[in-house]
């Protein structure tokens, strides 16, 4: 099993769950986050002073699927994450040792 | 319009027969002639005195009530402007503050204030004792009706005092401790508030040797607060990491703009009463048109320093800051304070607009100098307080520039020494500042154990 990790900008998230959904992908957490890598930030100016506010807000989307998912859930979010301009985000796939369902009990692929 | 006067002379007419026929139950104290005299005016359209007394007081109530909302002006706008942390102890400051004003004022200021002929010593130091009222159910007999009752004049004055107090307590925010703070508004409201106020509202010497005019406080009330503020900016210091060693600014911003929107708006709104009623008077035709020019004077001095303020800061700052903005309407309408009531529209406009051009451009001064005052309060009072005062002798006659100037710098000494040496003693004995690791929490965690955004973390 497999946890794909996306950071995505946050005005991107309606169209990176339809485009789970439709590979039938019917679970993901969604946390909001701030970071940064080439985007930088940017600079604000509050009562006469300019500062540099140098993390951007973004969302980290986290799916857990079968390892042969795993390639179609990731080509997946980028071609709906993306927007040709820097800031867009990275895709992580760590491997998963083990998930529970808690309702049920169910462990493994079928808890998935 | 030509029906209207045939039925009041008929009315007169009767009202007057009555009162002739009635003659012999007056006795033969009240002559036919005053009795006459006494209708007629009344058939003129002159108010009866005992109008003129209730509507003066009835001013003043309403002034009250307005001037009291501007408690909760201050709070939002307090509120606001710091961080979310400390919001909790920002509302219970200015809950106790307001009080403990209102309870100093009572118990010695408002004799210190209005001692009338007994002064302690003449024209400085005004009298001892706490505020009386007029018994229940005052009688025409009893009153003096050439001005208003005592308790509206209590109402209104007490809210003033309040006033002044309150505009500390945003420039010490997010580092100060709660009871020494109101230790400080004790002494405050007490004393330097009322004493300084005797020197020209009670007849003392800024008023009867010095001319200094001052219609509703730009100095009286708004630099008094500053400069309380200001001394005790400097004694308590900046907030943790506001300023760096190399005397960068770190900024730090306010958590609602709303609120402090909010309170910008209650603040305009009870200016109204805060100068309005200050006429303190509306029983006559020349009256309540002087009060209805004093409020149209007011909110053009907001409108004039709003504005004043939105454009400055786009051409210096590329973009228009809503803090300075809401700063600079308030600072327009300290400007126009000190003399509401002989300006032209136009004039007031632009007298408030140079309060919002002075606090656009003394806001990144103060941080120059490291005083850091999370809303402007100095500017907003202190500065545009001075101007307001100094202009009044743009528009009104009977005002020379040297008295103003006296009375200026007479009440900044007075109440900026004091304050210091208030602000210095509690420091030395009580600390005025929670410990770095209680400021790094927040006040609402250390000092008030009630989060104003608990869920939000």
């Amino acid at each position: 099993m497999k946890l794909v990790v996306a950071i995505i900008k946050p005005s991107r998230l309606e169209e990176v769950r339809q485009a789970l959904n439709s590979l039938d992908v019917h679970g993901m957490t969604v946390t909001e986050v701030k970071g940064y890598g080439r985007q930088k930030g940017h600079s604000e100016i509050y009562r006469g002073t300019e500062y540099a506010v140098h993390f951007l807000p973004k969302l980290k989307v986290e799916i857990a699927v079968d390892d042969a998912l795993a390639d179609a859930v990731s080509t997946a979010i980028r071609d709906a994450a993306q927007t040709g301009r820097i800031g867009d985000g990275k895709i992580f796939v760590l491997d998963l040792l083990a998930v529970t369902r808690i309702r049920t009990g169910e462990t493994g692929a079928a808890a998935l | 319009m030509t029906g209207f006067k045939t039925p009041l002379r008929i009315a007169g007419g009767v009202a007057l027969a009555a009162l002739l026929l009635a003659l012999p139950a007056f006795g033969q104290d009240a002559p036919a002639e005053e009795a006459v005299e006494a209708v007629e005016a009344v058939v003129g359209g002159e108010t009866p005195l005992q109008t003129q007394y209730i509507l003066n007081s009835f001013l003043m109530l309403v002034g009250g009530f307005l001037v009291f909302w501007m408690a909760a002006g201050f709070t939002m706008l307090e509120a606001g402007f710091v961080r979310t942390k400390n919001v909790s102890m920002q509302l219970l400051k200015n809950i106790t503050m307001y009080s403990v004003a209102c309870i100093a004022y009572y118990i010695i200021g408002y004799a210190l204030m209005y001692p009338g002929d007994g002064w302690m010593i003449e024209g400085i130091l005004g009298a001892v004792g706490i505020a009386v009222l007029e018994p229940v159910g005052l009688s025409p007999e009893a009153a003096d009706l050439t001005y208003a009752t005592v308790s509206s004049d209590f109402f209104f004055q007490v809210m003033f005092c309040a006033t002044a107090a309150s505009i500390v307590s945003g420039t010490v925010a997010e580092r100060i401790k709660l009871w020494p703070f109101l230790i400080f508004v004790a002494v405050l409201t007490a004393f330097v508030y009322p004493i300084q106020a005797s020197w020209k509202w009670g007849g003392g010497f800024l008023d009867a040797n010095f001319g200094f005019l001052d219609f509703a406080g730009s100095t009286v009330v708004h630099s008094v607060g500053g400069w309380a503020a200001l001394a005790g900016a400097i004694v308590l210091g900046a907030r943790k990491g506001k300023y760096n060693a190399d005397g960068s600014v770190n900024p730090i911003p306010g958590s609602n703009m709303p609120l402090a929107t909010l309170g910008m708006f209650i603040l305009w709104f009870g200016w109204y009463g805060f100068n309005g009623a200050s006429q303190l008077a509306m029983g006559t035709v020349g009256d309540i048109a002087d009060v209805g020019r004093v409020m149209a004077n007011t909110n053009a001095g907001a409108v004039g320093g709003a504005l004043a303020a939105a454009v400055l800061t786009a051409i210096i700052y590329k973009k228009v800051d809503l803090t300075f903005v809401i700063n600079g309407a308030l600072a327009g309408l300290v400007s126009v304070t000190a003399e509401p009531l002989t300006p032209g529209l136009g004039t007031a406009s632009i007298i408030g607009a140079v309060g919002g051009v002075i606090v656009v451009l003394s806001v990144p001064l103060l941080d120059r100098f490291k005083i850091d005052d999370v809303v402007g309060a100095i500017p907003v009072h202190l500065f545009a307080g001075i101007w307001g005062t100094i202009a009044v002798v743009f528009t009104n006659p009977d005002a020379n520039l040297g008295g103003q100037l006296v009375a200026i710098v007479t009440v900044g000494v007075f109440v900026f020494v004091i304050s210091l040496v208030a602000w210095l003693i509690l420091k030395a004995t009580l600390g005025l500042r929670p410990t770095a690791e209680d400021e790094d929490l927040g006040l609402d965690v250390s000092e008030v154990g009630v989060e104003a955004y608990p869920e939000f973390k």
